[in-house]
């Protein structure tokens, strides 16, 4: 693993970086291709491919039919010939079409095969809402993918590591669920959170796909998020911090593998835990990296661990029940509040 | 099959009528969009489809319906939803997510349900499809009337729900229609090149019905495979399929900078609503004064349901956690 530091000056957004890493690996490995519905001359409806046509062509850059199933599947079986396909799933709540494809033949051919057929290849999926899309194209879904074994998962939060996790992704020999927030990706039309937007170094280069990022140190508290939700965050610790309370905030970065031990260490240190998930409440990343503190042997929390998540319904269109449900960083800094007088 | 004089003046009002409201709402839309697009903002956030040029596919289709009968819609509903006859006031307030909506807000453009005219519709390619056939299967079992049509794009005809539910509905002789509005798109991608035949209707010949093919966007070629199509449903004979080739005048969503068309493609496309209206003018159907009165009124119609739908408030935020179930 080649580790880059973020001392380059160039910023790109997610989907620039995206589409750099992608490029950089079809340049030096040719079984690296690209499928999926608008990827070709549009660049994606999210940018993430935007100039790879121009580069590399129709026949490696392939405009599908609307068929996930197909072209999902027909991933799989290009990924065990010899392939590393990259295939878009447009949006992630588009995935009731071809979950089976994803999570019965992706997931799972590799174990089935005794780890001698692989399936190297990465599915990108664009997540959250918050523009008002409504309930069938705002939802994160990363405890659905998460939860079931077999593919590695992968949520970036920023530019740099986009771009070092999608490189890390095409070179995994195992399938890699790429999940990018839309409001993470630059393109202006969707609103886009600026800390998102940071420097990338031009080479080549991994972020470790299982390794969480402590992207910002503190004593009282430890906010463990992913993608969108770690840049509420960020804003929360820094709203706590100039009410005296040091918060550290993790970016997990990957979900598959789950990066427990940062968390846990980082928990010993604090204390106290909130995690923040755009995704469903319950049964979901913020349940999971709780238990994933408490059932620890090491466990000791100084309060009862909270979760500002997305409530348990579908996703409203309206913006004003869609925007009253969604985390913030105001909900965050409430939800610390409470901890404090709860004890 | 030819529509009557007052059927041809119904078809071209409601034309008319979901012509002006998709120009209104992208004038709305728009509002606090300019100078930088983002789509979270002003009065209509979200992804926002338009139908321009492809009233001649509902129109056609709903002229042989009743509220009875069944409807499944797309991404791009308000054309279907207007001619199926959806509630103008509750759909243009559900587009401006207000309490007054079919929903109160929670469902927004791509998700307009409404009982009272068994309409309803999907922002997932061919989900309408299993549904519809469920609905002439229910009207089946239950020995009631009534035919159910599922709406979708030619990019849909290659989602496997429509094999599945063109199949099903062949294998069970059920009283429903398919019909397939070739806009010659899927968002950036031509059909050439994500269709494997060059008309859908030769596909109906796979599943055993009936496939009408309509050409040039023409509103009573539609009328006429709607009608003997939906004849042959209620007659307990069985699905058909009918494809009909119509125009996006409109990009995919607003905001679709369309650059991946070629160069002079659009300009080539006929508008359909001028050209009915002069063919209803010159068969004696309309006269001017008569075709004024009728764009008045439908002009009309849809200023009231768009103040209806402004002057209508929000629900508070948390009605958010209300009817997820009943
Ligand atoms: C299962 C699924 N895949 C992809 C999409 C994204 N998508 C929305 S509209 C569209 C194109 C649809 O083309 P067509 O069926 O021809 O309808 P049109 O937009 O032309 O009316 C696509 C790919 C979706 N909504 N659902
Ligand atoms: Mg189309």
């Amino acid at each position: 693993m080649t580790t880059a530091t973020k001392s380059a000056s160039r910023k790109l957004t997610t989907a620039r970086a995206m589409a750099e890493a992608t490029a950089q690996e079809m340049r030096i490995d040719p079984r690296v291709f690209v499928m999926g519905e608008d990827v070709g001359p549009l660049g994606g409806v999210f940018g993430n491919t935007r100039g790879l046509f121009d580069e590399f062509g129709a026949e490696r850059v392939r405009d599908t039919p609307i068929s996930e199933t197909a072209f999902i599947g027909a991933a799989v079986g290009a990924a065990s010939d010899g392939m590393r396909p990259i295939v878009e799933l447009m949006f992630v709540d588009f995935f009731g079409v071809c979950m089976d494809a994803i999570y019965n033949l992706m997931a799972k051919n590799t174990y089935f095969s005794g780890g001698k057929v692989p399936v190297p290849m990465v599915l990108m999926t664009s997540t959250g809402g918050g523009y008002s899309d409504a309930g069938q194209h705002s939802q994160c879904l990363y405890g659905t993918f998460a939860h079931l074994p077999g593919m590695k998962v992968v949520v970036p939060s920023n530019a740099f590591d986009a771009k070092g996790l999608m490189t890390a992704a095409i070179r995994d020999d195992n399938p890699v669920v790429f999940m990018y927030h839309k409001a993470l990706q630059g393109m202006g039309w969707l609103g886009t959170e600026k800390g998102a937007t940071v420097a990338v170094p031009e080479e080549a280069y991994t972020v470790e796909i299982g390794k969480a990022a402590v992207t910002r140190e503190g004593q009282d508290l430890t906010l463990v998020s992913l993608g969108a939700g770690v840049h509420h965050c960020l804003r929360a610790a820094q709203a706590l911090e100039e009410e005296g309370f040091s918060a550290e905030v993790i970016d997990l970065r990957s979900l598959v593998p789950l990066d427990r031990d940062t968390v846990r260490e980082s928990v010993a240190k604090t204390g106290r835990l909130i995690v923040v998930d755009e995704d469903y409440h319950s049964y979901g990343v913020s349940g999971e990296i709780i238990a994933s503190v408490a059932e620890h042997p090491g466990c000791r929390l100084r309060a009862a661990p909270k979760r500002v998540a997305y409530p348990d319904i579908p996703i409203p269109f309206a913006p004003t029940m869609e925007q009253w449900a969604l985390p913030n960083a105001d909900k965050i800094v409430a939800a610390f509040h409470q901890m404090l007088t709860d004890n | 099959m030819q529509p009557t004089a007052e059927q041809r003046r119904w078809m071209y009002r409601h034309m008319v009528l979901s012509r002006y409201l998709e120009e209104r709402i992208e004038a709305l839309y728009m509002e606090g969009k300019t100078p930088v697009f983002n789509m979270a903002k002003g009065p209509i956030p979200g992804e926002m489809h338009l139908s321009n040029g492809q009233e001649p596919c509902a129109v056609g289709v709903c002229a042989h319906l009743t509220a009875d009968d069944i409807v499944t819609a797309t991404h791009r509903p308000h054309h279907i939803a207007v001619a199926k006859g959806v509630d103008l006031d509750a759909m243009v307030a559900e587009i401006f997510g207000k309490a007054t909506g079919l929903a109160g807000g929670r469902g927004g453009h791509m998700h307009l349900f409404d009982g009272a005219v068994n309409f309803s519709c999907s922002g997932i390619i061919g989900e309408g499809l299993g549904p519809a056939v469920g609905a002439a299967l229910s009207r089946q079992m239950q020995g009631k009337p009534g035919v159910a049509v599922a709406f979708i794009g030619e990019g849909a005809a290659n989602q496997g729900a429509f094999h599945e539910a063109l199949n099903l509905a062949a294998v069970w002789q059920l009283p429903v229609v398919f019909v397939i509005e070739d806009n010659a798109w899927g968002i950036s991608v031509a059909k050439q090149a994500s269709t494997a035949v060059p008309r859908n209707a030769t596909r109906a010949d796979a599943y055993g019905m009936p496939g009408h093919h309509v050409a040039d966007n023409d509103v009573e070629g539609v009328y006429a495979a709607a009608g003997e199509a939906i004849a042959r449903a209620r007659e307990g004979l069985g699905p058909s399929l009918i494809e009909i080739e119509t125009v996006r005048l409109a990009g995919h969503f607003m905001g679709d900078g369309e650059d991946y068309r070629p160069e002079g493609e659009k300009a080539g496309l006929t508008d359909p609503l001028p050209r009915y209206r002069a063919a209803l003018l010159a068969a004696g159907v309309l006269d001017e004064a008569g075709d004024a009165a009728l764009v008045a009124e439908a002009h009309e119609r849809v200023e009231a349901a768009i103040r209806f739908a402004q002057q209508s408030d929000f629900l508070p935020p948390e009605a958010a956690l209300e009817t997820v179930f009943v």
